[in-house]
């Protein structure tokens, strides 16, 4: 792999840029992997790196139906965080923030993430009440959360209207301070040339359409755009089209696809240097380096996988920036995208094994799958490589619908579904 | 934007609307002999199909009456509406995956 450095930009700017190399190879498939990841988003790119990395098995391919993170790992707010109530999910998700500090480095790759801290605004003594129980509930899981006066929110966000007619009065809130923002496409581009390097092969423009099982009931290869391609175990990491694949298979999942959407504005310049949440109108919003807004809010209420959002949601969100933030009413929106998310009935994922012997699950992260990606991909690579789920994935098997031991993180995923 | 024909009010803009999830699932019973594996499908699981799907939906901000809605998760287009307790040859297939 060919280093990347400041010294390394430093010399091509002296050679016209003629010394830069293709940062991942596009191989031909091969017939058979030991491991075949079904979906190049970051959580299936991350599962390569991390299978190739702390297990050593490198002959594993990537499929794409598309190309490597064109669907929801392009399609999010970048937000990064770890501020959930329960223990198993603070857990999870903190290991996520922490692999995302040393991430960079780890991958030779700028990611930009941004610890630029997150506040979440309560908006009513109810909402101010619910905001203590969970920092208490966040300090005691480990996680840096803190509640935050009404001055210091004013002091730090001087565009919110915090005045005594504001249509969401502000009572306070709570920040996480090592929350934050990455650069999207750096975080799929950066596991992808990390895994190419160790040897695993990203087959992009490949989508597979059918799943090939044995007499036992073993998934032993997959079909795809590009031939049958075998396959000691599968592993799938597709998002919203998670029950797509579990009906080539066979079985059913407790998911539903929704259209999540988010948009961007024009470039401003600095006016936001966090990000923030509003529980009155689950409404976030934060400013990339680029000076744009990017901004997100409910999903569409109703099943979907089109892929594009409808207009009374973006009424609704784009309606409470403007009343939240009076001084952006007259800013104009450049892009508006959705992403299919999946929803599990408790808003948290689902890491392991499936029904299928031989198929491995990644699914169910709903609105929250990009600050996950670094954990998403520990956690399977674990499963793939051990058939034992890793030790933070034990409470988010499949089984728990049957168990009826859920995770409810309908309140920290913060937005309306 | 959908624009949604109640059977009672005529059409109307999706805002008047809220969509309750997947239709003609049948509760299993009696309750002491349902599996836990089988009440884990009938609470959580859900044909979620890209295409075809048929779902509830309820005017709340008009009669407050629901109804069935056939449409296309992936286009959105909406094929057919028809009344709660009626059930078309391909709602009972759908039915009896569930």
């Amino acid at each position: 792999m060919q280093g990347y450095s400041g010294w390394k930009v430093f010399k091509e700017g002296l050679r016209r840029q003629m010394g830069w190399r293709q940062a991942w190879r596009d191989p031909v498939p091969q017939e058979s992997y030991d491991v075949v990841i079904v979906g190049g988003g970051g959580h299936g790119l991350a599962t390569a790196y991390y299978l190739a990395k702390n297990y050593g098995i490198r002959n594993v391919a990537v499929l794409e139906k598309g190309w490597i993170g064109g669907g929801n790992t392009g399609r999010n707010t970048t937000v990064v965080r770890s501020n959930y109530y329960y223990p198993a999910s603070a857990a999870l998700y903190d290991h996520s923030v922490k692999l995302y500090e040393g991430l960079a480095t780890e991958l030779n790759y700028n990611v930009m993430f941004s610890q630029r801290g997150m506040i979440t605004l309560a908006h009513s003594r109810h909402d101010l009440e619910a905001a203590t129980r969970w920092v208490g509930a966040m300090q005691l899981n480990g996680v840096d959360s803190e509640m935050i006066s009404r001055e210091e929110i004013a002091r730090r966000v001087p565009a919110l209207d915090m005045s005594p007619a504001a249509r969401y009065p502000v009572w306070g809130g709570f920040m996480q301070k090592r929350a934050g923002t990455a650069r999207h496409d750096a975080v799929a581009w950066g596991y992808a040339r990390a895994a190419d390097s160790l040897g695993v092969d990203i087959i992009q423009n490949c989508e597979v359409t059918g799943m090939v099982r044995d007499a036992s009931g073993q998934v032993v290869a997959v079909d795809t755009s590009r031939g049958r391609i075998r396959a000691g175990k599968v592993a799938m990491t597709v998002a919203g089209h998670s029950t797509v694949l579990a009906d080539m298979a066979g079985f059913r999942l407790p998911i539903t696809s929704y259209a999540l959407q988010a948009f961007v504005s024009e470039p401003l310049k600095p006016v936001i240097d966090t990000v923030i949440l509003s529980l009155a109108t689950g409404v976030y919003i934060s400013q990339s380096d680029k000076g744009g807004l990017v901004v997100g809010g409910s999903l569409d209420l109703y099943p979907s996988y089109a892929q594009r959002g409808n207009l009374p949601t973006m009424r609704n969100v784009l309606g409470a920036v403007a009343e939240q933030y009076p001084s952006l009413g007259r800013v104009r929106f450049l892009r508006q995208w959705a992403g299919i998310v999946d929803i599990c009935p408790d808003s948290s994922p689902i890491i392991g094994q499936s029904p299928v012997p031989g198929l491995y699950l990644n699914c169910g992260w709903g609105t929250g799958g990009f600050k996950a990606i670094p954990v998403g991909g520990t956690l399977l690579a674990h499963h793939l490589a051990t058939d034992e789920p890793h030790e933070l994935a034990r409470s988010f098997s499949l089984e728990r619908f049957t168990t009826g031991a859920l995770i409810d993180e309908a309140a920290a995923s913060g937005i309306a579904h | 934007m959908l624009l949604i024909h109640c059977p009672w009010c005529g059409p109307r803009d999706e805002i008047e609307f809220q969509c309750g999830g997947q239709s003609h699932i049948t509760r299993p019973g009696p309750p002491e002999e349902v599996s836990d594996e089988r009440w884990a499908q009938y609470l959580f699981e859900r044909i979620n199909p890209r295409g075809l799907h048929r779902e509830r939906w309820l005017h709340a901000y008009g009669c407050r009456r629901w109804f069935n809605v056939a449409r296309d998760t992936a286009t959105h287009a909406i094929l057919e509406i028809y009344p709660m307790n009626h059930a078309s040859a391909q709602a009972v297939e759908q039915e009896g995956q569930g």
